[in-house]
């Protein structure tokens, strides 16, 4: 193969990245931009939503678009409920002190994971694709199921950001968010705004699990990755920026996909890794975003 | 902190150290050698506590100091053939250096940026062991071999590999960093850390330099860490990836939250007290790490003071 | 006699909002300095660019002959000058004991002072009255102890300028009467610079008055002029002559 397809192939494969990673780190930035908590569990969810999307698509027989249709809607909703009652539990008995939740949610980060080890094991398993349609490319063939994670997940970004920035409950997220004092003395439930942005950010976390379980594979150790990227794209798209997120995403993405090709990725990740801290030592609000508060 | 008993202080922890020498001569081989872990693991959550309970900075990356004390000692005896003292001096400038850097780079935030810019360093640090997998040995990890882990005194040489040398080399550094941290606590230079902790804003318009001073407590903290991993790579012969990796930035904010921020003695008592009940678990589950989970929601949701931090409240105000 | 203290053109802008504005200002050695002004007029902002807190948009500050427009808060300390806190900022839960011997220790390792910390400690707490309260927590002092307390921090910092950010707010009368006599104490060995709402206590203390009016000098004066002055009675009292 040449080095234009082979870019192009890089490219499509870090769009994908782009596309879950976009969703995953929307749900982190979301928590932190409302709450102000920042969720080393993260991950575990995202762990826990394609663990699930397994359990549910092995559990229904029949063709595998069943089984998958069944993840996508269940998984999600069983992650937030999950998530929810860790909110209630932990971080609102924590008062939402940003240190004491951090070293909750990293509590919370080994339980998931163990669990996750004792229930499930310590294997490998893929989930069956919905569909195996091949997009033939003058080049080289391509799966147009992956294709179709990049709609779907411009698709939730975009209903994300219409409730967000058109609905009344954004308006109530964002007053939260800009001022929970005097929100909450304007009647906004403040309290149950945060058990829902907690939960909602969690299923994002999930339902961008199950889009990737079917071309990866679900391990009880898949969090970690998704949350260090997720940190990176929080950082570098400015803390709790919806805009900011998805262009660092698609950025950090592509970046990934490209990079990795040419370099060990390893490599590659001391690299982004050293250069995010930095940029959150010299410029802590991000590439995109303006200095606030 | 206040101006009364410092004997009553000090007579308190040399009777600490005066029991675990003790403890030597009575407890069956298997303890002996755990406590001997154990002491050497209290230094690295001694050196934790310098800087999460009195400067009150929440690092989430001091595995990097840990390892750096580790490696530097390690590699020194494997690739270079240092004696045991220069390589246990070779792990302590890796530390100190490192914590150096760090610090002048990560003192630039604070709070919540503080934690995961730390957490993002010793990821770095991490991910660079694994890298130069042919001199670290990646996540396999070396030996140290035995016969370079001597102690040579004069005409004698002591094998650190002996159980009685083991434990009372880790018991001397154990009681060093106790006493070095009783006297800083209680120092001048204890009492503006504290300060720096309730009220940074304030302390500046103290006239002090605060960025100086935590400065000095990171590369303090950095250092005392080094010295527990280059501890640990000499007596107990071994250095891996593990060791760098976050789990180990979390245990020692653990054991420090378990035995009481804050507290000279806490870090010895909460290091002590998780490591026996992961060992005693451990023979009916594997998932050690949910114990560890369940211990720090559990901790910060009901007891955020600690062990002795609670006992220092309602009964003896006194403790350092 | 050269001015202990001058600014010139000294500004700071919050966004649009101009908190000071080209402040000429000179504060000559051992006088009693008040600074009034109504609400908003930029007197706390200019404090605090004179002991460091904030730094300038422009303008120069120069201290005892020194330019120190760029030097921080801490170093200005180090030099004699001391700001006391407008909200009570003591720390809680240090004693009162600890609280003082942070500034004691701070001019004994400068070489400011001779001594031992105790004894430094213990004379600042006798000055303001609050020696056998030493060993309490301070955030258990009651609310006009701890405004004394922070008076006795300023104090042991040995300052040569001592700013007062309204320090008599929220005291009883009696209170009031003893902290005009620690006052005019202090004012026996360092400067004072007073920001300062309750006008009684201004025209007892004050030799001269400075008047802030939308972050500039509106005017300046003894008490008398001050008084009689029909600008600041329009802008500050509120009355038309």
């Amino acid at each position: 193969m040449h080095f234009g397809p082979h870019l192009l192939l890089a490219a499509l494969e870090g769009l994908v990245t782009s596309a879950v990673l976009a969703l995953t780190a929307l749900g982190l930035s979301l928590v932190f931009g409302v709450m102000r908590v920042v969720n080393v569990a993260h991950g575990e969810f995202f762990m826990l939503g394609a663990v699930l999307a397994w359990a549910i698509s092995t559990a229904i027989s029949g063709h595998p678009s069943l089984g998958f249709l069944a993840a996508l809607v269940l998984a999600p909703l069983i992650v937030g409920l999950i998530a929810l009652v860790a909110e209630r539990l932990v971080l609102r008995r924590l008062n939402y002190n940003p240190e004491a939740t951090i070293v909750a949610t990293i509590g919370m980060l080994y339980i998931i994971q163990q669990l996750a080890l004792t229930f499930y094991g310590p294997e490998a398993r893929p989930v069956e694709p919905p569909f195996s349609y091949r997009i033939l490319l003058p080049w080289f063939g391509y799966s147009g199921y992956k294709l179709s994670i990049i709609a779907a997940s411009a698709l939730l970004l975009v209903a994300t950001w219409f409730v967000l920035t058109r609905t009344k409950i954004g308006l109530v997220m964002r007053a939260t968010q800009y001022d929970s004092e005097t929100a909450q003395a304007f009647g906004i439930p403040v309290d149950r705004v945060y058990a829902g942005v907690f939960a909602l950010g969690a299923m994002l976390a999930a339902v961008a699990a199950v889009l990737i379980v079917p071309i990866s594979q679900a391990h009880y150790l898949m969090g970690q990755d998704p949350l260090l990227l997720s940190f990176i794209v929080v950082i570098i798209g400015g803390l709790g920026s919806l805009r900011g997120t998805v262009v660092a995403a698609v950025l950090i993405g592509l970046s990934d996909g490209i990079i990795s090709v040419f370099f060990s990725p390893t490599l590659a990740k001391i690299i982004a890794t050293l250069l995010v801290a930095m940029v959150l030592v010299f410029r802590p609000q991000g590439l995109f975003g303006t200095a606030s508060r | 902190m206040k101006e009364v008993s410092p004997a009553k202080a000090y007579a308190l922890h040399l009777g600490v150290i005066a029991l675990l020498f003790a403890l030597s001569f009575v407890l069956p081989e298997y303890h002996h050698g755990l406590l001997a872990r154990i002491m050497v693991l209290a230094v690295f959550a001694m050196g934790y506590n310098m800087l999460f309970g009195y400067v009150g900075l929440l690092s989430l990356g001091h595995a990097m100091f840990f390892s750096a004390g580790l490696y530097g000692a390690g590699l020194a005896v494997i690739h270079l053939g240092w004696s045991v003292p220069a390589a246990f001096a070779a792990g302590l400038a890796c530390g100190a250096l490192l914590a150096l850097i760090i610090g002048v780079l990560a003192l630039r935030t604070s709070g919540v940026a503080f934690m995961i810019v730390t957490m993002m360093f010793a990821q770095v640090f991490y991910l660079i062991i694994l890298y130069f997998a042919s001199w670290t040995g990646g996540d396999q990890g070396l030996v140290v071999p035995q016969s370079a882990r001597v102690l040579v005194l004069g005409s004698t040489s002591l094998g650190l590999t002996n159980p009685t040398v083991r434990y009372m080399s880790a018991l001397a550094l154990f009681s060093i960093v106790l006493l070095v941290t009783l006297a800083v606590v209680r120092s001048r230079y204890g009492r503006v850390l504290v300060a720096i902790r309730e009220n940074e804003e304030r302390t500046k318009m103290l006239g002090y330099d605060t960025f100086s001073n935590k400065l000095a407590a990171v590369v303090v903290s950095g250092t005392i860490c080094a010295a527990s991993g280059a501890a640990y790579a000499l007596l107990f012969g071994y250095v891996g990836s593990t060791f760098a990796s976050v789990q180990y930035s979390i245990l020692p904010l653990l054991w420090v939250l378990l035995g009481g921020a804050a507290t000279t003695l806490g870090p010895l008592i909460g290091t002590l007290f998780m490591y026996y009940v992961v060992d005693i678990t451990s023979g009916y589950t594997s998932a050690y790490l949910l114990i560890v989970g369940i211990a720090l929601i559990l901790l910060v949701l009901f007891f955020p003071k600690g062990i002795l931090g609670t006992i220092r409240q309602r009964w003896l105000g006194w403790l350092p | 006699m050269m001015p202990l203290l001058t600014t010139k053109g000294l500004s700071r802008n919050f966004g649009g909002l101009r908190a000071v504005d080209g402040v000429d200002f000179a504060l000559m050695p051992g006088e009693i300095r008040a600074v009034i002004g109504p609400n908003g007029a930029g007197k706390t902002t200019f404090v605090s660019l004179v002991s460091g807190r904030i730094q300038p948009s422009s303008g120069m500050i120069v201290f005892d002959g020194a330019d120190i427009t760029n030097l921080p808060a801490y170093a200005r300390v180090r030099l004699g000058i001391a700001y006391t806190f407008q909200i009570t900022s003591v720390f809680a839960n240090l004693t009162a004991y600890d609280n003082v011997a942070l500034p004691v220790q701070r001019t004994l390792t400068d070489g400011r002072s001779k001594g031992a910390v105790h004894a430094g400690v213990m004379a600042a707490l006798e000055r303001t009255g609050l020696a056998d309260r030493a060993h309490m927590p301070a955030g258990q002092l009651s609310y006009g102890h701890q405004r004394l307390l922070e008076v006795a921090m300023g104090l042991a910092l040995k300052p040569r300028l001592l700013i007062l950010d309204e320090p008599t707010q929220g005291l009883a009368d009696s209170e009031i009467d003893n902290f005009i006599g620690l006052v005019r104490e202090i004012a026996k060995s360092a400067t004072v610079l007073l920001i300062e709402h309750n006008m009684p206590v201004v025209m007892q203390l004050a030799d001269r008055i400075t008047v802030f009016n939308a972050g500039k000098i509106l005017a300046e004066g003894t008490p008398e002029q001050v008084r009689a002055n029909a600008e600041v009675q329009a802008a500050y009292l509120g009355t038309t002559p």
